[in-house]
């Protein structure tokens, strides 16, 4: 990783603070309008964001993205947009409420749709 | 928002996003801080492991605390904002997860990827459930401690 300034770490820092306030806003919005059979607003946030995840890195690899600005969107951005805390909390509380399976269908469904979200972006970013 | 104002009970009020705005600042410093302290060096990304599950330990200690204190009323809502959806939202991530998994793949490393995101997956359910555990077996004596 290259050196950062403290100006990067603070824009990173801060570009965290907007993605986490986008997941509360996009969460509140989801949820709001979904049952509740899965937390479909951190399942939405998650893959959505490994999207972009995946499609920022693929852009920073082939030079349409420098360093800097992988930082701010990708460990900035995305990284406070994502959350793995809430959605293995989320697995918990519906193992807690009798109902293994879909505890079992948010924590390997959601890793393998935020993989092949991943993947897409990656791959739409070759594209361009 | 192109919706009404009227929105029925999840209204956003600019304190809380400012709480998670806070939060979610903070909790994204400790992960680049952690991640520029302990760079990656093999090909597993174990910095954003251990702070994924650790993020989920202690987000399972923190509802359950909260919880066992009593209903959810206005400053522990609060806390739940700047320290849950804020601090350990942003400290945590599921795209770098997803990211480092596809990447694994794409280079081959087919075995190592299975493990590394099945691995943080389950491992994060079981700190996520100790966390749960320690915090609602904690002895609630200390009411109203700031």
């Amino acid at each position: 990783m290259m050196p950062m300034s403290p100006m990067l770490f603070a824009l990173v820092t801060l570009c965290g603070g907007l993605g986490a306030v986008l997941r509360y806003g996009i969460d509140a919005f989801i949820s709001a309008r979904t049952g509740d059979v899965l937390p479909w607003g951190t399942i939405t946030i998650n893959v959505s964001g490994s999207f972009a995840l995946g499609f920022a890195t693929g852009m920073a690899a082939n030079a349409h993205l420098n360093e800097a600005w992988l930082l701010a969107v990708g460990t900035g951005l995305l990284g406070g947009y994502t959350t793995f805390s809430t959605a293995t909390v989320d697995t918990l509380r519906l193992l807690q409420a009798g109902r293994p399976f879909a505890s079992l269908a948010n924590a390997l469904g959601t890793l393998l749709a935020t993989v092949l979200a991943a993947l897409a972006g990656f791959l739409l970013s070759s594209l361009l | 928002m192109t919706r009404t104002m009227s929105t029925r009970r999840s209204t956003l009020r600019p304190i809380e996003l400012l709480l998670v705005f806070a939060g979610g600042s903070a909790g994204t410093g400790s992960r680049l801080a952690l991640s520029l302290a302990l760079p990656q060096t093999g090909s597993l990304p174990v910095t954003i492991l251990l702070i994924n599950l650790s993020g989920a330990f202690a987000l399972g200690w923190l509802l359950a605390a909260l919880s066992a204190r009593g209903p959810e009323t206005g400053p522990r809502k609060k806390l739940r904002l700047l320290l849950g959806t804020g601090f350990m939202g942003g400290f945590t991530t599921y795209s770098a997860l997803a990211t480092d998994t596809m990447l694994l793949f794409t280079h081959g490393a087919v075995a190592t990827g299975l493990g590394y995101g099945l691995g943080t997956v389950l491992l994060g359910a079981l700190a996520a459930w100790c966390g749960m555990l320690l915090g609602a077996t904690r002895h609630t004596s200390k009411e109203g401690a700031k």
